[in-house]
């Protein structure tokens, strides 16, 4: 059994006996998988390659349906409802329940455009609105000040850096109220990942954060909280100071010494 | 000889051979282009864009007739064409995927893409030409809507597979409905690609003698009813060149030359956008 601290924060999600299989594997990516995931902080999920971090990450919005015969058992409760049911409005959920991927992801359209693509989705056309809340969505993710000049330009002419942080704005605009992070940095360079480190943190006054990392030294300098993972199991949650000095599963203290992984 | 003098040798044998072979290839090109120009040039007048057919020995003999049949019979195909391939491309690369529907549907589709037009036609004369009785303008344009539509649904199914399926996701996840994600933002990502099948598939048939001789077949004056039997450039060219008259022949070139520009400029305008596609 899984070592899990007791969350003393409102809970934004509670995953309870959850199991994952993807489309056509023998065995659940995930099994019985029970975890709390507190409002209003930042969780980090670490774990070895293949330990299912991400894969229990993508199941927090249904990414996972995008692809036939994938399998779901077990609750994700969010504002106390199973989000794991087949009548589940994943729209709805999604606009909830956002997403940053490990490459940033702007869209062949202009910066303006991008951020306010979720918006529109959202049926919002006045543009006084969407201008002002595309203004504060690109001041909230720190790069209101580098493309306030060039709006109207293609965003694939920003940076890796500034492309992520785009995505973060686009994210945060329409409001959501968890955010996953899936190793968001991996493929930036260490100024632009401190950028959105420190864009994260900053975050969490208005969103409750998920984030999957490879990088054991973001776990420790972002998060709140952080879960281990290994082999689809979670092995530890605990309060991030906490688990990384004194961990209280010899997996977990194996893995953070660097013995595996 | 020592062994690196022969490698030496060796080396500027093979790249001599191989250059001397490119020039041969590309001076056909240039030869065409030339004997094209010279003679087309030659042919051309106002005339030609002003008047319409007429018998052998009259001055006042043009090419408008075969201009605006050829417009209206390629027109119509790419009015049909396109829009067809394009949701057929969409669905293999969207929703078929690696479905065995779908890449039954490729299979046939590249075995289209190499069939010969002349068959098209003979198809095409059989199942519209044969009931209705007669030639028409319509069956032209279905003939080379059939020719067009491989070569367009082959290049939307893979441009739009280029288009990464994170920006997919990236989609999905702001709470983006499917028939959205494929609109707004993987046909933007494609646009260019998809710009250029469409060029190259109207530049493709727009060439095609073989399937209008006995669809379209031809008329030696104006005729914008597509119902009745209708002229294009290429049947013209292909008849005037062949007849024995002399500005009949002359006519010949100038229907060379024109479709030859237009041709050209469309699978240079195709090539545009490949580049500027991959200069971003």
């Amino acid at each position: 059994m899984a070592t899990i601290v007791e969350i003393t924060e409102e809970k934004a999600l509670q995953v309870k006996d959850f199991e994952f299989t993807y489309a056509g594997a023998d065995a659940p990516s995930i099994q019985k998988l029970t975890m709390p995931i507190a409002k209003n902080s930042i969780t980090a999920l670490i774990g070895p390659s293949g330990c299912g971090k991400t894969t229990l990450l993508r199941s927090f919005n249904r990414m996972h349906d995008l692809y036939p015969g994938n399998k779901y058992e077990g609750e994700i409760l969010f504002k106390d409802k199973n989000i794991l049911t087949p009548k589940e409005d994943l729209i709805n959920l999604r606009i909830q329940i956002g997403m940053i991927f490990q490459k940033p992801t702007a869209f062949p359209m202009s910066i303006a455009d991008n951020v306010a693509y979720g918006m529109k989705l959202q049926g919002i056309k006045n543009k006084t609105e969407l201008k002002d809340r595309v203004e504060k969505a690109l001041t909230d993710a720190a790069i209101w000040k580098e493309v306030k000049d060039r709006l109207r330009h293609d965003a694939s002419g920003l940076s890796g850096g500034q492309q992520q942080r785009l995505c973060i704005a686009r994210a945060i605009a329409v409001e959501p109220e968890v955010l996953l992070f899936d190793e968001p940095t991996s493929a930036l360079d260490p100024i632009s990942t401190a950028g959105i480190e420190e864009l994260v943190v900053e975050l969490k006054e208005r969103v409750s954060i998920i984030i999957v990392t490879h990088n054991m030294q973001q776990a420790a300098r972002v998060s709140d909280y952080t879960g281990f993972m290994y082999m689809g199991e979670l092995i530890e949650l605990g309060r991030t100071e906490e688990l990384f000095v004194t961990p209280k599963e010899r997996l977990t203290e194996e893995y953070i010494t660097g013995k595996f992984g | 000889m020592t062994h690196t003098h022969k490698r030496i040798l060796i080396n500027k044998l093979v790249m001599t051979l191989s250059t001397l072979s490119a020039m041969i290839g590309i001076s056909f090109l240039f030869w065409i282009l030339y004997i094209l120009v010279s003679n087309g040039v030659d042919a051309l007048s106002w005339a030609i864009f002003t008047e319409e057919g007429a018998p052998p020995g009259y001055e006042d003999s043009g090419l408008k007739h075969a201009l605006i049949g050829q417009l209206m019979i390629v027109g119509v195909a790419t009015l049909v064409g396109v829009p067809l391939g394009i949701l057929a491309g969409t669905y293999l690369s969207e929703y078929g995927q690696k479905s065995k529907l779908a890449e039954t549907i490729r299979d046939i589709s590249d075995i289209m893409m190499s069939a010969p037009s002349i068959v098209i036609g003979a198809f095409v004369y059989a199942v519209v030409v044969a009931p209705m009785g007669h030639f028409s303008g319509w069956a032209g344009s279905i003939a080379l809507t059939i020719i067009m539509l491989p070569i367009i649904l082959r290049t939307t199914d893979d441009m739009l597979q280029l288009v990464p399926s994170t920006l997919r996701e990236a989609a999905f996840a702001l709470g983006a409905p499917k028939y959205k994600v494929i609109i707004q933002v993987v046909y933007r990502g494609a646009k260019a690609g998809i710009l250029t099948g469409i060029l190259l598939g109207v530049a493709r048939v727009a060439g095609e003698t073989a399937p209008l001789l006995f669809t379209s077949f031809n008329d030696n004056f104006l005729n914008t009813d597509m119902m009745e039997p209708m002229a294009s450039l290429t049947v013209t060219m292909y008849n005037y060149a062949t007849s024995p008259y002399e500005d009949w022949q002359k006519l010949g070139w100038a229907a060379a030359f024109i479709l030859s520009m237009f041709i050209l400029s469309l699978n240079i305008l195709g090539r545009l956008f490949i580049m500027k596609k991959k200069g971003r």
